[in-house]
């Protein structure tokens, strides 16, 4: 069972007030792309043992979507972020850095 | 033809989903309304925003998971861009007119919601009634407090909850699951456990 914190309305509810969206900062590959990346962006996804990035929704509560990051082996949640971004920001990197030493997720460490 | 002010007068009177259903035991439950049921969107931290709410509604805009309860009105925070507004549903009109006038030329917007939702009143004893949501929803409700607004899962369904005062907790969601919800109600409230003899 997850425990997330909603960036919008700061509660803290366990994981069924939640709905997972997938991987987090995916960059759509619209009309003019090459085969190649419209296939990374439709079906290749990061499957990681550790450090993970996703989008979460808060769909029984104020139902707006969020970015969370997590631990897939634990289940620890290293913080939840606003969906207005296309990156992690700095201070979460930070603690994750600090808990995961060396860990890498696509082109982030 | 399609007079609008005929079409109002010849309407029939709203009925609630459950034509106020309740059920009387150590916690009641209650069916309320019908209610005037106004969603709010616009950005619910900006001032004129809120100074619009309250000069509409005399009723000030709530804070984050927050509801403000003033007789028989309510404004419930339902997100950052969302609230929804409760008024007796003789005084929607009125206050949908005014809330229009004094949002005019704002990014926000209004909408009669009335029809939407259901709405619930269980009343009892405070332990009591933390008990009969406690088995229905996420929330440790040990902790809640009058004022304070959850929007969560009440068993499978979307519904939101908070504590008018002590002794009550009001609660709405869609009124297409209102029996639904209505018997989960009655069914905690019944419950042997939650009131040992
Ligand atoms: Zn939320």
């Amino acid at each position: 069972m997850l425990i997330l914190t909603c960036p919008y309305c700061g509660v803290t509810a366990e994981e069924t007030e939640f709905h997972g969206g997938g991987e987090a900062h995916l960059k759509r590959e619209g009309p003019g792309s090459d085969d190649a990346a419209l296939e990374g962006y439709l079906f290749h996804r990061e499957n990681p043992r550790g450090v993970h990035f996703e989008r979460w929704r808060h769909v029984y509560g104020c139902g707006k979507w969020f970015h969370a990051a997590r631990d897939t082996q634990t289940l620890e949640v290293f913080g939840t972020y606003p969906a207005q971004t296309t990156t992690p920001p700095e201070d979460l990197l930070a603690t994750i850095r600090d808990k995961r030493p060396g860990f890498t997720w696509r082109g982030i460490s | 033809m399609s007079d609008p002010v005929a079409l109002q007068m010849t309407a029939p009177a709203p009925v609630t989903a459950l034509e106020n259903a309740r059920h009387d035991g150590p916690v009641t439950v209650a069916e309320t309304g019908p209610w005037g049921m106004l969603t709010l969107r616009g950005d619910l931290s900006a001032a004129p925003v809120r100074s619009s709410l309250a000069d509409a509604t005399g009723l000030a805009m709530p804070e984050v998971r927050g509801v403000t309860v003033a007789g028989d009105r309510r404004v419930a925070w339902f997100s950052p861009d969302e609230a929804l507004i409760l008024v007796p549903r003789a005084d929607l009109a009125g206050v949908r007119a005014a809330l229009d006038g004094a949002l005019a030329g704002q990014h926000a917007l209004v909408a009669d919601m009335s029809d939407a939702r259901a709405s619930f009143r269980i009343s009892g004893e405070p332990a009591h009634l933390a008990e009969v949501l406690a088995r229905l929803v996420p929330v440790d409700m040990g902790t809640f407090a009058v004022g304070e607004l959850r929007r969560t899962r009440l068993a499978q369904v979307a519904c939101a909850h908070w504590m008018p005062e002590e002794g009550a907790v009001e609660l709405v969601c869609f009124r297409s699951v209102a029996r639904y919800v209505f018997d989960l109600l009655v069914e905690a409230a019944e419950s042997p456990r939650a009131f040992p003899a």
